[in-house]
């Protein structure tokens, strides 16, 4: 099999699919196209079709754009037990978490070009050809660490899906580097992101040395979330066996992530509430309200409860092996981490704001529509990218193209 | 960022040309890039050359003196025609010897804004939306200079109010800029004269700067500028007052397009109660060194080591 037959064999089950399929695809894509739209405008009109202003200058888009490099970054919680470890029934699944990161930064890089106020200047960030700032500027770091993560999955999951498709097992002496020199990776996209916000001396909110490691807790109870609730939709919408000892190991280690965030949160709460400087009114802000602005004061209660409710279920096995609390655990993890990473971490750093204003932003129904394009842009690719993954690792794929390959599948279920 | 659709595509396609092994991936990758780029150079030759030059142009400084010609002359057609008058758009450069610094009498300002619209007239802000680079902050005289509880919409039917005083707050003019350090494109820098400047041709309007300024001097063009020409100041220079576009940050430049020529601020000039003082740092001579000898004066946030060249004192 040439690269040629791949491509088309990839076209052919994406292309293929019944009514529940081609209804997904279609409300994706109807998504995308209403999102599309006001992203016309916002080009054209520029960003004040955002509730942004000069007080206010990061919110949404730049709050979804951490959440999920933190879901990009949680790959390596499948990546290190199934190729460090060697564990079996993660091993199996682990190329859907690598799957999950290429969508996650997908999103990532294009919740940074929606926050561009001149995204067509991007060149300007390329080495060599544009002038980047480096090693000064984190964000040109960012950049290029979200791109090294993206390309080392790319090139991942590409290549066990080719020598998939050719029944053979991927070769250990690509696959094998590549994945490990993606843990640090991993870990590297989420603190350097982090970094961009702790490096600035005039955020007080921000400017704290324990910001990067609590990035990174979050990150590995919210992109495991994600990962086990999709984990059930797959084993239910195709023929892909997840093993149950993979999905409660999962929950075991989100677990303990849950834990470690919830405490650094406490130490964080601590120093300030008991020291109470000046830095405190931003955790006011977020948890108490000031002058009487209080828009985030219900998410703030909101991500804390969910946050030591799913901390809870998770702890005890009981809970986090029923399918009720465990999928009850997902979404408050879920929900806890995108509000505590979204406007739990960039809205209070800007309210008030450095000369003291405060001015209270929500996002406007742009900003919603072309998040809502945004992610439906991710899970466009994380579907597309999971139907050609998934009849190779079950098998199906190589039985009906060939028929003698039963252990040509064995090797290839083991493979992804 | 730069190149994700290219990253994208690459891993749902491979080329014609490629090799069953893993080679085949970067084979792939550079036949999928020299696509793109083809294609990308297909849309640029559509353009008209005065476009793709503008689009393409490098990086200001490192453009030869001829070439700064050439964009300065470029643009000041440009600048003429959109404004309906003649301008004249100068890229002076800094003067060897010179830094200049700023000092501020916060016992004298009455906190009258003529300063604000003084700005915004000499430096072509945007009148709709509205952006001033000065912001004026009244604060309460129990409290000293505390940011919490600042209010700039202060609208009383005389200054000054005597419960209150006023600090008018732009750039500061950093030593040590965060501004700067964080720019990811390099699009704004410190210039030999001290002067931290911004090249709207270059911003990429990614606000880190604004994230990383501690006294809020940035302003940001969230919509289309709307300069009248009527109100528009002919006088400009490259890195200072000439007119911006959407999506790009802008700031105090102390008057860049006066200051190199020797002459005021327009803020300091306008000011009715000589509160605002303005000079060459580095010539013992000037007022400003003399004030910095003979006052005691302080800059905002020291603790964070910015070391501003823009102090306030209180001189009687």
């Amino acid at each position: 099999m040439g690269p040629a037959k791949f491509i088309t064999t990839s076209a052919r089950f994406v292309l293929s699919g019944g009514l529940a399929y081609w209804l997904w695809i279609g409300l994706l894509l109807a998504l995308v196209v209403w999102g599309g739209m006001a992203y016309v405008d916002q080009f054209q009109s520029g960003l004040i079709v955002t509730n942004m202003r000069d007080q206010v200058s990061w919110a949404f888009y730049i709050g979804n754009f951490t959440f999920l490099v933190g879901v990009a970054a949680a790959a390596v919680v499948l990546v290190i037990p199934a190729y460090v470890y060697q564990w079996g029934p993660i091993k199996e699944v682990a190329i859907l978490g690598e799957i999950l990161a290429i969508s996650a930064i997908v999103m990532c890089l294009l919740f940074v070009v929606a926050d561009m106020g001149h995204p067509e200047r991007f060149w300007h960030l390329v080495p060599i050809i544009g002038n980047m700032n480096f090693p000064s500027a984190v964000l040109a770091w960012d950049v290029l660490v979200l791109n090294l993560y993206l390309v080392l999955n790319v090139v991942v999951v590409v290549h066990i899906l080719y020598r998939g498709m050719q029944g053979r097992h991927y070769n250990p002496n690509l696959v094998v580097p590549l994945v490990l020199l993606s843990i640090p990776a991993a870990v590297g996209i989420h603190t350097v992101t982090a970094f961009i916000y702790a490096g600035l001396p005039g955020r007080p909110y921000w400017n704290a040395s324990i910001l990067a490691p609590r990035f990174l807790c979050s990150a590995f109870c919210s992109g495991p979330a994600v990962m086990l609730v999709l984990f059930q939709i797959l084993q239910r919408t195709t023929k892909i066996a997840i093993k149950d000892a993979a999905i409660w190991k999962v929950a075991e280690l989100m677990a303990y992530a849950m834990f470690l965030n919830l405490f650094l949160l406490g130490a964080e709460l601590f120093k300030e509430y008991y020291s109470a400087t000046e830095h405190l009114i931003h955790f006011e802000y977020l948890f108490k309200g000031i002058h009487g602005h209080t828009a985030l004061v219900p998410y703030a209660w909101a991500y804390v409860i969910c946050g030591v409710g799913a901390f809870l279920l998770f702890l005890f096995p009981a809970t986090r092996k029923n399918i009720i609390t465990l999928n009850l655990g997902c979404l408050m993890i879920y929900a806890s981490v995108y509000i505590e990473k979204g406007m739990g971490l960039v809205m209070p750093a800007f309210t008030p704001d450095t000369l003291g204003e405060i001015y209270e932003y929500t996002p406007t129904l742009h900003e919603l529509r072309i998040g809502a394009a945004i992610f439906s842009i991710g899970f466009l690719v994380f579907t597309i990218l999971c139907r050609i993954a998934i009849p190779i690792m079950t098998g199906e794929f190589t039985k009906v193209e060939t028929p003698a390959t039963s252990r040509a599948s064995a090797r290839v279920a083991s493979a992804a | 960022m730069a190149d994700t659709p290219a990253n994208r595509n690459a891993c749902t396609g491979t080329g014609p040309e490629a090799s069953p092994e893993i080679l085949g991936l970067s084979l792939d990758r550079r036949n999928f890039l020299t696509a793109v780029g083809l294609a990308a150079a297909g849309v640029l030759a559509g353009c008209s050359s005065e476009a793709r030059e503008k689009y393409l142009q490098k990086h200001f400084l490192e453009l030869s003196p001829q070439e700064v010609e050439r964009r300065l002359s470029r643009l000041s057609a440009e600048y003429a025609k959109q404004l309906g008058q003649p301008v004249n758009l100068s890229g002076t450069t800094a003067r060897p010897g010179v830094v200049f610094g700023y000092a501020l009498d916060l016992s004298r300002c009455i906190g009258c804004r003529r300063c604000v619209y003084a700005c915004v007239k000499e430096n072509n802000q945007s009148r709709d939306p509205q952006i001033q680079w000065i912001r004026v902050l009244e604060m309460e005289k129990a409290r000293g200079i505390d940011f919490e509880g600042a209010n700039p919409y202060y609208d009383p039917d005389k200054v000054p109010d005597p419960e209150h005083f006023y600090v008018p707050v732009a750039c500061q003019q950093c030593r040590h800029p965060q501004c700067t350090t964080v720019c990811p494109v390099g699009a704004t820098w410190q210039e030999p004269d001290g002067i931290v400047v911004i090249d709207y041709d270059w911003c990429i309007g990614c606000r880190c700067c604004m994230a990383a300024c501690p006294y809020g001097a940035r302003r940001f063009n969230w919509g289309e500028p709307h300069l009248p020409s009527a109100e528009a100041n002919p006088t400009m220079h490259y890195l200072g007052n000439r007119p911006r576009t959407r999506g790009v940050a802008e700031k105090c430049t102390f008057c860049v397009q006066r200051t190199r020529d020797g002459r005021y601020p327009a803020c300091v000039e306008i000011c009715p109660v000589g509160a605002r003082k303005f000079g060459n740092l580095l010539d013992p001579e000037d007022e400003i060194s003399r004030i910095l000898r003979e006052k005691r004066v302080f800059v905002l946030k020291a603790e964070l080591k910015t070391e501003p060249k823009f102090y306030y004192f209180y001189g009687i």
